[in-house]
């Protein structure tokens, strides 16, 4: 049974300056599920990265009036994290995957921030519920010290 | 505040050296794109990345990489990059930028790297 104690909710306004407050929410509550301090900056970064997603993508840039859910819950064996919207549904599975070789030659860099959630991830989903709101669901194992 | 980001510009031996401090996202990565754009308007295509500051990089930084390399070695110029500290070079590395771009450990080091004529693609 999932305890109470274990769920953690941040909802900030949609904008990019509210990155930083979003990767340390995800840090502190990362660190006190018990991962180390490589995964705990790799897991704020794939956060980082959604909420990227959705404050650019979503919520088009600008509209401060949209608001990004982050919620996160952990038990021994793993945290689940989920970010939330109510802009425009964006399915971030249906970028088409690219080498970065080929981005490059191509002037781009679209997708990387999906490429690194995916490789950070051990579980990632995405769900549309329309005109309700869009869920990333994320899900990554804590790997204990042998 | 943790969301700070600094740069810092110096010219050695003819190259540009841009030191990179402190976190770079999707809110700062426009200042790193801006400085990056002036130099390559401005004809200066030799650039270091000095990282030996930079706390943090997502996918937003990493971009401004990748979208003015091409164009920069196609004029004979190239970005090294150097000093990043481990918990970046990790996300780096998750992008496969070591295959793609000279990494070294230090400015002098890049700066010989530029003596050599030599880039990653070569």
């Amino acid at each position: 049974m999932q305890s109470f104690e274990h769920n953690f909710v941040l909802h900030v306004p949609s904008s990019t300056d509210n990155l930083v407050m979003i990767r340390d929410f995800v840090a502190r509550v990362v660190a006190k599920a018990g991962f180390d301090e490589k995964e705990v900056m790799k897991l704020a970064l794939a956060v980082d990265e959604a909420c990227a997603n959705v404050i650019e993508h979503a919520y088009g840039g600008g509209a401060k009036e949209g608001q990004v859910r982050v919620k996160m819950d952990f038990d021994a064996d793993k945290v689940m994290i989920e970010v939330v919207d109510t802009g425009k549904g964006f399915d971030p599975s249906q970028i088409p995957v690219k080498d970065v070789e080929q981005l490059i030659r191509e002037r781009r860099s679209g997708g990387l921030g999906w490429r690194l959630i995916r490789s950070i991830m051990d579980e990632v989903q995405y769900q549309i519920v329309p005109g309700e709101k869009n869920e990333l669901k994320m899900m990554k194992r804590i790997t204990k010290p042998s | 505040m943790a969301n700070a980001f600094n740069l810092n510009r110096s010219e050695q031996e003819g190259v540009i050296v841009l030191g990179l401090e402190g976190y770079l996202d999707a809110h700062t990565a426009p200042l790193f794109e801006r400085a990056i754009e002036t130099e390559f308007s401005a004809g200066h295509t030799k650039l270091i990345a000095d990282c030996a500051k930079l706390d943090y990089i997502s996918s937003a930084g990493l971009g401004v990489f990748m979208s003015f390399i091409e164009d920069i070695r196609s004029v004979g110029g190239d970005i090294k990059l150097c000093a990043i500290v481990p918990k970046v070079y990790q996300v780096f590395d998750v992008l496969g930028f070591p295959e793609l771009f000279d990494i070294v450990d230090t400015v002098p080091a890049a700066l010989a790297r530029f003596g050599e004529g030599a880039r990653k693609e070569d």
